[in-house]
């Protein structure tokens, strides 16, 4: 990979909370962030709590507005779109085919059996305005990443809103890892697994690294981040 | 095509007698994507919903759907309200739908489940008795109706049956826009996760477009990844539906999104 053209490139970005039903009350949580995140690379966000590390991630994403700076995003067709001035069509599109965001958290759909969930990013029309994939092979492509990621087969039908949490995080990686997008950003993908399955996403992140991915993560585990990272980015106390 | 909204509304007004209900709306709406209107009652949502279906005459303003073109013609943009009613009414019952809260206002109740799926058919010209069975079952089954239930009239179906019905009977002709007003409410939770889990399926596989009209947020964050917040009229806030409901920006979105208990 000799590819040295920024994924991501983040510039003094700020993130500013302004919460009208509480007196007006304005939480400054970022203040001049910047980022750079090449192919290949993995960018550990580190730092105690409260410094801004998944508001950064969640701006890159585009589920938070950013108030200040500017966000870079290297689409499918290799130009650079500033997020923060795209519209709400070229932030969905990104999503489809730039960038990925893995939270701890899943956020369930009723009724939608775990095999499905994992199967949709496959179901999901591509820019030919075609299925990427048909639904029999979708399916049999999610039942690999269940068994890999060790969910018991009894639970691939049922709906992952009774799992564990672990067991959801789990469903929640393998939904993203499923169709791997140039940009990963990933907010404690291990926070709740056991040490096998901790392993197994190591090494997930380590082949999507290996295809040239770039990484953005946040991971408190000191060993997970020695073994998945390749530099380290030190988030401070925004300065009031 | 691609490169061309399907609808684009323009500094939309409605009102009734003197008092403006919707005050300046403007969108556009791409193929496939999915907007949810969110506010509370009385925002002035449900007369949009109404002044873009061609419903509700809008006192200035206006809407242009992208007319499917005759063969090799490009579609253009024409202005709903410029048409005659004939072509309005061609168009509501084959490009478009319409989905009810109440089953009773879009489904005939006098009528069989069967009769209801295959009106529009009939309208557009087929008479084909078997081929309209054929298709009525299917649609039926695909909404998860047993066709064994296609001679019954609706008023023997349960809320949440009539319910899947209209929507049957609305897309049986592969319309391209669906107008929904608050398609789940007065339904109980597992038959609207049912209902939910249904019209987000159907919209991906048919690359539906569709706006819907909720005042729950949950409904919008499922099955939209757009989000217009009417109050008063205006739209206070658009975009994204999760930066809308994450990340609110106006003060009346930060109540709306603080008001919701979480489950």
């Amino acid at each position: 990979m000799s590819d040295t053209s920024p994924l991501l490139y983040m510039e003094g970005v700020h993130k500013r909370f302004v919460l009208h039903l509480q007196n007006q009350t304005v939480l400054d949580v970022l203040r001049d962030f910047s980022l750079r995140v090449l192919p290949g690379e993995c960018v550990r966000l580190s730092g105690p709590s409260g410094m801004g590390k998944s508001t950064a991630l969640k701006l890159a994403f585009g589920n938070y507005q950013a108030s200040a700076g500017r966000i870079d995003m290297r689409a499918a067709d290799g130009t650079m779109v500033d997020i923060t001035r795209a519209n709400p069509r070229e932030i969905v599109q990104l999503r489809a085919s730039a960038v990925g965001y893995v939270s701890q958290f899943l956020r369930v759909i009723p009724r939608v059996a775990a095999i499905d969930v994992v199967a949709e990013p496959l179901l999901e029309r591509g820019p030919d305005g075609n299925p990427r994939m048909e639904s029999a092979a979708a399916r049999a492509e999610a039942a690999r990443w269940l068994d890999r990621l060790r969910i018991p087969q009894s639970l691939w039908q049922l709906p992952p809103a009774t799992f564990s949490g672990g067991e959801q995080q789990r469903i929640n990686i393998a939904r993203s890892f499923i169709r791997t997008r140039p940009l990963l950003l990933l907010d404690e993908p291990t926070a709740s697994l056991d040490p096998l399955n901790t392993a197994t996403v190591i090494e997930l992140i380590l082949a999507a690294r290996a295809q040239g991915v770039g990484i953005v993560g946040i991971f408190h585990d000191p060993e997970v981040a020695a073994a998945v990272a390749s530099r380290s980015v030190a988030m401070q106390a925004p300065s009031p | 095509m691609k490169h061309q909204p399907l609808l684009r509304v323009r500094d939309l007004r409605c009102a009734y007698g003197a008092r403006e209900v919707v005050r300046g709306i403007s969108f556009d709406l791409w193929p496939g994507e999915v907007l949810a209107v969110v506010g509370e009652s009385g925002s002035g949502k449900s007369t949009l919903l109404n002044a873009v279906a061609a419903r509700h005459t809008p006192s200035a303003g206006t809407v242009e759907f992208a007319v499917r073109p005759a063969a090799g013609a490009a579609a253009s943009l024409q202005d709903i309200y410029a048409m005659t009613e004939a072509q309005r009414r061609v168009l509501a019952r084959t490009d478009w739908g319409f989905v009810h809260q109440h089953a009773a206002d879009g489904l005939r109740m006098n009528v069989s489940a069967g009769a209801n799926v295959s009106e529009r058919l009939m309208a557009l010209g087929q008479r084909h008795y078997g081929r309209l069975r054929e298709q009525a079952a299917d649609w039926l089954q695909r909404v998860e109706i047993d066709p064994a239930r296609m001679d019954d009239r609706p008023d023997t179906f349960s809320g949440g049956m009539r319910q899947r019905l209209q929507i049957a009977r609305n897309l049986i002709t592969a319309p391209r826009l669906v107008f929904m007003d608050e398609p789940t409410s007065g339904l109980d939770v597992s038959v609207q996760a049912r209902l939910l889990d249904m019209l987000r399926m159907l919209t991906r596989e048919m690359q539906l477009a569709a706006i819907v009209v909720t005042h729950d947020l949950a409904v919008a964050r499922l099955l939209a990844q757009r989000m217009v917040v009417m109050q008063g009229g205006h739209a206070v806030e658009a975009g994204l539906t999760d930066q809308l409901l994450d990340d609110p920006q106006h003060p009346y979105t930060q109540l709306l999104v603080s008001s919701v208990l979480p489950p």
